[in-house]
């Protein structure tokens, strides 16, 4: 449903500020997202004040420092650090993109960070992925052949069908395209959203796989894919610099093309 | 329709109990960085309200036109007048622009510029030919009416 603002109880609130220690040179404050489930209250933004010449160079690196050692309640998700896990996707200043990946010193002022937009919060900057994980699974991200592969060897696939596939099997589902998508804010009920459709072409477009037809009359739908406005958000906030946009263009072209 | 994801928007607490979970801060441009992406397709959507309603103004003109001199008269006064000119001066610039946005969206229809630097440049160049337009065919008329 179109919504112009939060519900209610999701109203952000100002919290506590934890100032630098004494003597730090280089402070930059972190305004961070809270919200605990126990506590029964609004979410609120509490700023941790940290000395960058104690800390790693990532926001990431802050984000640890903070649970290491100032507040040990923060809770995000991070698992790999260095951009291939897609854990730590968030709104970092505005955009979203992955904590592990974004160089602090990319951001003026108060780095600004909450979970990835309009997604139920299960505990301060950890959304619900309930919904993107089965939408990944109705389109059945899978190979589907109804030929049996040679018995003495793997499916083979030429040099120039295997990179068909670049710039989509590189995805880790960090889920930052799917909730910059406004139109999967308001939609996102039925749209599937850019990640899932990025996933959705690269099956399409695998050489081995024989249900393409099945797969298009899966996606012909108003909502499933044409939810799609070309807004393009998607693209300009992949943090792997992929281009979910262009793959929902290439679906629609074939949905067009095979009315013949 | 309920939407599915109010179910996600309720939870558990540690003890067990249900409690209601906040949804996520995603407004333009207060929480999500306003940028040229969303802020061209918001306005070309805009634009085309505009239009619509910039019909009413044109279907005004063209019943006057067939009634009468002095309705026509009339719906002259109004659009020479100052509320007039702007609207009408936003009109033409929503018409450009959303003209303009209308090419963008049939390249990307064919498959074309689809790539990042292509979405800014061909974004800039919709902005900056809107204006550059729009002040061409107002500064001709101007000159064409003396």
């Amino acid at each position: 449903m179109v919504q112009f603002s939060l519900p209610k109880n999701s109203k952000v609130t100002a919290g506590r500020r934890f100032p630098a220690p004494e003597g730090a040179t280089r402070v930059k404050a972190f305004q961070i997202y809270r919200w605990n489930p126990d506590d029964a209250q609004n979410p609120r933004v509490d700023s941790y004040e940290i000395d960058l010449d104690k800390c790693g160079p990532m926001v990431l690196d802050a984000l640890i420092k903070i649970k290491n050692e100032i507040d040990s309640s923060l809770t995000f998700r991070r698992s790999c650090r260095e951009g291939i896990c897609g854990s730590c996707a968030m709104n970092i200043d505005g955009t979203n993109t992955l904590a592990c990946l974004k160089p602090i010193s990319d951001i003026r002022g108060a780095v600004r960070i909450n979970p990835l937009p309009h997604m139920a919060v299960v505990k301060d900057l950890v959304p619900d992925l309930t919904q993107v994980y089965a939408q990944l699974r109705s389109i059945e991200p899978w190979l589907k052949s109804e030929t049996a592969p040679p018995p003495d060897g793997e499916r083979r696939q030429s040099p120039t069908e295997r990179a068909k596939l670049d710039g989509m099997w590189e995805c880790i589902l960090c889920f930052c395209c799917t909730t910059s998508c406004p139109s999967y804010w308001w939609n996102g009920d039925r749209y599937l959203g850019p990640a899932v459709l990025l996933a959705a072409y690269r099956w399409i477009a695998d050489s081995r796989d024989e249900a393409t037809g099945e797969r298009l009359d899966a996606l012909e739908d108003p909502f499933k894919l044409y939810r799609c406005h070309t807004i393009m958000n998607c693209t300009q906030t992949c943090p792997k610099g992929l281009n979910p946009a262009k793959a929902i263009g290439t679906i629609k072209q074939l949905m067009v093309e095979r009315q013949g | 329709m309920r939407d599915v994801r109010d179910a996600l928007l309720v939870g558990r607490n540690s003890e067990g109990r249900l409690v209601r979970r906040p949804m996520s801060p995603f407004m333009i441009p207060k929480d999500y960085r306003p940028q040229l992406t969303s802020v061209l397709s918001i306005s070309n959507r805009i634009s085309g309200v505009a239009l619509c309603a910039g019909v009413l103004l044109a279907a005004w003109w063209l019943l006057a036109l067939t009634v009468g001199d002095a309705e026509f008269a009339e719906v002259r006064r109004f659009t020479v007048s100052p509320v007039g000119l702007i609207l009408l001066f936003g009109w033409t610039l929503a018409l450009v622009y959303h003209t303009l946005g209308g090419l963008r969206h049939l390249m990307w229809d064919t498959g074309h510029g689809f790539d990042l630097p292509s979405v800014h440049r061909t974004g800039w160049a919709a902005v900056g030919l809107s204006l550059g337009l729009t002040a061409t065919l107002w500064v001709g008329a101007i000159w064409w009416l003396g």
